[in-house]
């Protein structure tokens, strides 16, 4: 009992909620990009949070269902269809055995993620089935999906149809502003080069992927050139000597030594990662204090928006 | 030592600012301490040369609470887990030293002034520590090396290190654990995994660790499962 993967699109991959606790192992996170749209999908099918999703990176993605169950797709607008019928994103719907379902190339945004009812059943490795295709682990074979792959899901009669109010989607735009927590080596940096660091607009490079987002800017100069290799939190900005900023993402390593100027918040980091070569960011300075009472926030408003119930 | 937050969820103890044994030492018992103050609250450490990094739960508490816990359990650190921190466990890895595996044997050779034996030799006869565990799973910092071997990384990393390759960077050295890029300066091939995801543990060294390397023949290398491709 599976679906099959007739066409993968450029990056695929299984993911689930993260890798915890095995930084000690060199291992890093990997888990979803944007982690609002990854818990909306599960939230959605009525499962519980962090069971396995695709994460569809640009789009492409081509499945057919060897079972009857339900889907949902959230984040990107990604055209979805099933059996060639246009179907909405951020929605419950119905598949029985031998239907194809069909995931188009996003118009603005660039991830997002196809999940099942009960998650795809996948075998855990280090505590989690998150694919971080450099480390070759997770996943079904440590890498992204492939055409031919059979990813194995149960079937499920049952399940309301759930679905996001329209208003109440997130809307993936061309700029940002990501709020940084100063640290590291912050007082490396020179009170010209923070201004400019907080005071410039970057653009996101052609070089941004799971590891990071390097950005393209005025450049950020640091009094060192490194430091003695040190832990790497999520959303650290590293600036290496070329004075160009990368936001360190999910699959980052876990230690290094280019000087950072701080962190970004994750759930900015998360909208950082639906961003596309060329689009615009800014960063603004926030107190850990200020980063806490957005998390307790997101956690209590963004991520539990009303669901609403279709009825045939 | 100096405590700061680098991130909403992060913590950074710097313990030193040299890689020093000494230091080193610090930090394995600071991560000692850190575990048995914080229990639940923590999710992750990143032990170094000189600093932890420490990762929390920030829905359960946050940086002011774990930085007050952390500091009391650092107060009387000396004594106290210095002798709970379990013996460090003395690790040997055979290695096949020939240019056929070690590409930049005889370049560094050249540049050292020594002959591959004397090279092959300086690197057998050091005790190495484990300083620290990343750029990829397994990957084991190793300290130091011999300042006669020593060498820069190469200007233009290789695409492509085979797995077990043991290279030379500064005065570090390291086995990569699986086939990646990489910079450092190849001496020799190690055919013992230095990561294996079925393994219990996964790596036959931790931080803290001692290692040396054994000098062994192609035949036993490949007797012991090395791969020379």
């Amino acid at each position: 009992m599976s679906m099959t993967v007739l066409q993968p699109g450029p990056l695929s991959l299984l993911q689930d909620s993260g890798r915890r606790g095995q930084h000690r192992l060199g291992l890093s996170n990997g888990g979803p990009l944007d982690a609002e749209a990854f818990h909306y999908c599960n939230r959605l099918l009525q499962n519980p949070s962090g069971c396995t999703a695709i994460e569809v990176s640009v789009g492409g993605l081509q499945l057919q269902s060897q079972v009857d169950t339900w889907i949902s797709l959230t984040g990107a607008p990604m055209p979805l269809s099933i059996n060639g019928e246009e179907r909405t994103l951020w929605e419950v719907h119905p598949v029985s055995c031998g239907d194809i379902i069909r995931v188009g190339f996003a118009a603005s945004g660039c991830r997002s993620y196809l999940g099942v009812a009960a998650g795809f059943a996948i075998e855990p490795s280090f505590g989690s089935t998150a694919t971080v295709a450099r480390e070759h682990i997770g996943g079904l074979r440590g890498e992204r999906l492939q055409a031919g792959d059979q990813l194995p899901c149960a079937t499920v009669m049952t399940r309301k149809r759930y679905y996001l109010d329209e208003g109440d989607r997130p809307r993936y735009q061309k700029m940002l502003t990501v709020r940084v927590i100063p640290g590291y080596q912050q007082r490396h940096f020179s009170r010209v080069a923070q201004r400019r660091f907080f005071g410039s607009t970057f653009h996101v490079s052609e070089r941004c992927d799971r590891m990071g987002y390097r950005l393209e800017g005025p450049a950020i100069a640091c009094d060192i050139d490194g430091v003695l290799s040190e832990g790497i939190c999520g959303g650290a900005i590293q600036i290496p000597p070329d004075g160009q900023p990368i936001v360190l993402l999910n699959d980052r390593q876990t230690i290094g030594g280019y000087p950072k100027i701080g962190a970004a918040l994750s759930l900015d980091t998360a909208r950082l990662s639906q961003l596309v070569p060329g689009c615009s960011v800014h960063f603004a300075a926030i107190t850990p204090h200020t980063a806490h009472k957005a998390l307790r926030l997101a956690q209590r408003f963004a991520l539990q928006r009303p669901l609403l119930e279709r009825r045939p | 030592m100096r405590l700061q937050p680098v991130g909403e969820d992060a913590l950074l103890l710097y313990l030193g600012d040299s890689a020093t044994a000494a230091t080193s030492t610090r930090v394995q018992a600071a991560v000692l301490a850190i575990e048995s103050v914080l229990g639940e609250d923590l999710v992750d450490l990143v032990p170094s040369y000189a600093s932890v990094l420490i990762l929390y739960d920030p829905l359960r508490t946050d940086h002011l609470h774990v930085a007050r816990r952390v500091r009391g359990a650092l107060h009387n650190l000396h004594d106290q887990h210095a002798q709970a921190a379990p013996a460090p466990r003395c690790v040997v890895l055979p290695v096949y030293y020939a240019p056929e595996v070690g590409a930049d044997l005889e370049s560094l050779s050249a540049r050292a002034g020594l002959s591959m034996q004397e090279v092959i030799d300086l690197h057998t006869g050091t005790d190495y520590r484990v300083y620290a565990i990343g750029f990829a799973p397994g990957f084991a910092y190793l300290g130091e090396v011999d300042e006669r071997i020593a060498a820069p990384r190469l200007a233009t990393p290789r695409a492509r290190v085979a797995r077990g390759s043991v290279g030379i960077a500064e005065r570090q050295t390291a086995v990569y654990p699986s086939d990646s890029p990489g910079g450092w300066n190849l001496i020799g091939r190690c055919p013992v995994p230095l990561f294996d995801a079925r393994a219990h543990p996964p790596m036959p060294v931790s931080v803290g660790d001692t290692v040396r390397f054994e000098s062994v023949s192609r035949e036993r290398f490949l007797a012991l499962g090395g791969d020379l491709a």
